[in-house]
């Protein structure tokens, strides 16, 4: 039955206009019509747009301490979210906080696909021994708990956002490389794959541009859900201390003004907030995604 | 005897992964920018020349690199993961004195998630399109986007300032010494309240949110009309013909998230000072205390390897047509 095939279908379900869509533009409209999603795509469009343009209007520089410490928030207009023990006003590292954050969100997020759909597809592509042989080493990378593995890896090699974003890729790829997997082992028996290889194309074309464009709705879907977990991983190593000292984030702020929980809530709180919203837009826009390229599955 | 080669290959198979994960311990040592001998020793012998003779000596690093390698597992299967610089005591000793409290903290989330969560998802997928089923949806995607440390120190700012009913640190009280051990293990109790829920909510979200959607899978199945139309009642239909279904990939994601939660505990316990053995790794990258450190990790591999394990073999047993295979 067509119940899993992930490309929606040319024509427009039944209940809406009959004009046939191309599966893009369908899959922009059932987007679209999702309201979570769309609230998502928003969010995330404001977020970007802060953090882009947020800094250099507020003027106030994240390191540099402007005020006295412990300033609460919501009573100075000129520290509007408050100082944290240093002094330093809280909104400006909001504003650039979130640079690093998804920064390193999304270049970890694009290392972990790319090891897990080279990886899921060679394997899912060739089957046999090269199946077996890869499948063990995705097993190999999944057992080890992906955060203390992470931990491990920037520690024994020096904290810089390159070890971050490398180590985050290398904890975080498995899922995508069974979902390639299982992908490339269905596409390599349809008709049109084995139309392309009777035309004599050999693996690579056959991997590249038969198969993987094909395998591109799932994979798309996948890799929006890893920069949701790719921002918290960072988030979580910056707040261990583990990050990029030189570079401010809200995973850092939060570990920074660690000591002073209870004195100074404002400072731990808002850049929580940051990260929140930020993995919530991705994943109400990687949900949105997997229905808008599931038509059929779309159940709510 | 078919299923019992299947569980024998099961077993094989894990016992393969350890070995996997020993020989990854050891590459990380040895492919770590600088000296082995340095990465063992860390801070403590950074100098002085005897002392690097004499790890080099006692680590056998003065040996062909293939030697290293076997005499590396070999002690490791023993259950010799190394000597702590930081405590000066073996890493085996110090995992085990930490074991117990990261698998009581795990064990309390991760439970109480899976069945609070299994019972939300239930009762949502019996009106998907009610004000409920709508909150449990949103509320497991709130809880999935929360860091899990900022969770945790939302809930001490709530318990430590505006409602002081729950202790925020620690896993004992000292005001307890000399206490029978019933108010120990209810102080133990008492401390465990808050880093539970914290780990728990996020695994709350996640299996609320999957209950729902395998519910819904099965309760649109053929066999699910018919059991309606042979006169069932919907708590029938759902607890005993639909429920049982839907558990299986519960099961399976409970098995392979176990990672997942004990890198998550890793967080909470840093939160709450929780003594276990997410605490240890970060005393022991604070101190550059490399043996504890990797110790740790192969540990929490091999508890995985474990879990997944038992996943393996319970869903063997609930569900009899894997028997055999």
């Amino acid at each position: 039955m067509a119940m899993h095939n992930p490309e929606p279908s040319p024509v427009a379900s039944p209940g809406r206009s009959v004009q046939a869509l191309s599966p893009g533009r369908e899959a922009w409209h059932v987007f679209r019509s999702n309201r979570a999603a769309l609230f998502g795509l928003i969010l995330l469009l404001t977020l970007a747009a802060t953090m882009l343009l947020g800094p250099a209007l507020y003027g106030v520089k994240a390191t540099e301490i402007v005020a006295p410490p412990f300033k609460p928030p919501f009573i100075d207009p000129a520290a509007w979210l408050g100082t944290d023990y240093l002094g330093r006003d809280i909104l400006a590292g909001m504003l650039i906080g979130g640079r690093a954050t998804v920064l390193v969100g999304l270049s970890s997020a694009a290392v972990a696909v790319t090891i897990g759909v080279t990886i899921g597809a060679l394997a899912g592509f060739f089957g046999g021994w090269v199946d077996t042989l890869l499948s063990r080493l995705t097993e190999l990378f999944q057992v080890l708990p992906p955060l203390l593995f992470a931990m491990v890896l920037v520690t024994l090699f020096t904290p810089s956002l390159y070890v971050v974003i490398f180590a985050i890729g290398v904890v975080a790829w498995t899922g995508t490389s069974r979902l390639a997997r299982s992908e490339f082992m269905r596409l390599r028996h349809m008709e049109y794959t084995h139309a392309a290889r009777a035309m004599g194309a050999g693996p690579a074309r056959l991997m590249l541009r038969e198969i993987l464009p094909n395998a591109m709705p799932p994979l798309i879907v996948s890799a929006t859900l890893i920069i949701g977990a790719a921002i918290l991983f960072e988030a979580g190593l910056s707040f261990l201390g583990l990050s990029d000292a030189n570079v401010m984030s809200w995973g850092m702020m939060i570990g920074s003004n660690r000591r002073n929980i209870l004195e100074c809530w404002w400072a731990v709180t808002f850049p929580g907030v940051g990260i929140f919203s930020t993995v919530l837009a991705f994943s109400l826009i990687g949900d949105g995604l997997n229905d808008a390229f599931n038509p059929k599955l779309h159940r709510r | 005897m078919n299923a019992l080669a299947a569980v024998l290959r099961r077993l094989v198979l894990a016992f393969g992964l350890v070995l996997a994960v020993l020989a990854l311990n050891f590459l990380l040592i040895h492919a770590a920018p600088g000296d082995p001998a340095e990465v063992i020793a860390g801070e403590m012998g950074g100098a002085d020349k005897e002392a690097m003779a004499s790890i080099r000596k006692a680590y056998g690093l003065d040996r062909p690199l293939h030697e290293q390698f076997f005499t590396y597992i070999g002690r490791s299967l023993q259950g010799d993961l190394g000597q702590s610089y930081l405590f000066n005591r073996p890493v085996s000793e110090l995992i085990f004195e930490r074991l117990g409290p990261t698998v009581l903290l795990v064990m309390t989330a991760l439970l109480g998630a899976i069945s609070i969560g299994t019972l939300l998802g239930v009762l949502a997928s019996r009106r998907p399109d009610s004000l409920f089923s709508g909150a449990v949806t949103v509320l497991s995607m709130i809880g999935y986007a929360m860091p899990v440390f900022w969770t945790g120190i939302l809930l001490v700012i709530l318990f430590g300032k505006v409602l002081p009913i729950m202790p925020i640190a620690g896993m004992r009280d000292v005001r307890m010494m000399g206490a029978g051990p019933l108010a120990h293990a209810l102080d133990v109790l008492h401390h465990l309240v808050l880093p539970a829920l914290t780990l728990g909510l996020v695994y709350l979200a996640q299996y609320s949110r999957l209950a729902r959607a395998s519910m819904l899978e099965v309760l649109s199945l053929d066999y699910i009309r018919t059991a309606r139309a042979k006169g069932l009642g919907e708590v029938s239909v759902t607890l005993k013909h639909a429920l049982r279904n839907a558990l299986m990939p519960l099961v399976t994601i409970a098995g392979l998230q176990f990672g997942n939660v004990i890198s998550g505990a890793l967080l909470v316990e840093t939160v709450f000072s929780w003594p276990g053995l997410g605490t240890l790794a970060l005393d022991a990258i604070l101190g550059r205390d490399y043996p504890t450190l990797l110790g740790v990790l192969t540990f929490s591999a091999i508890l995985v390897i474990v879990a997944n394990l038992l996943t393996d073999l319970s869903y063997r047993w609930i569900d009899p047509r894997l028997r055999g295979r």
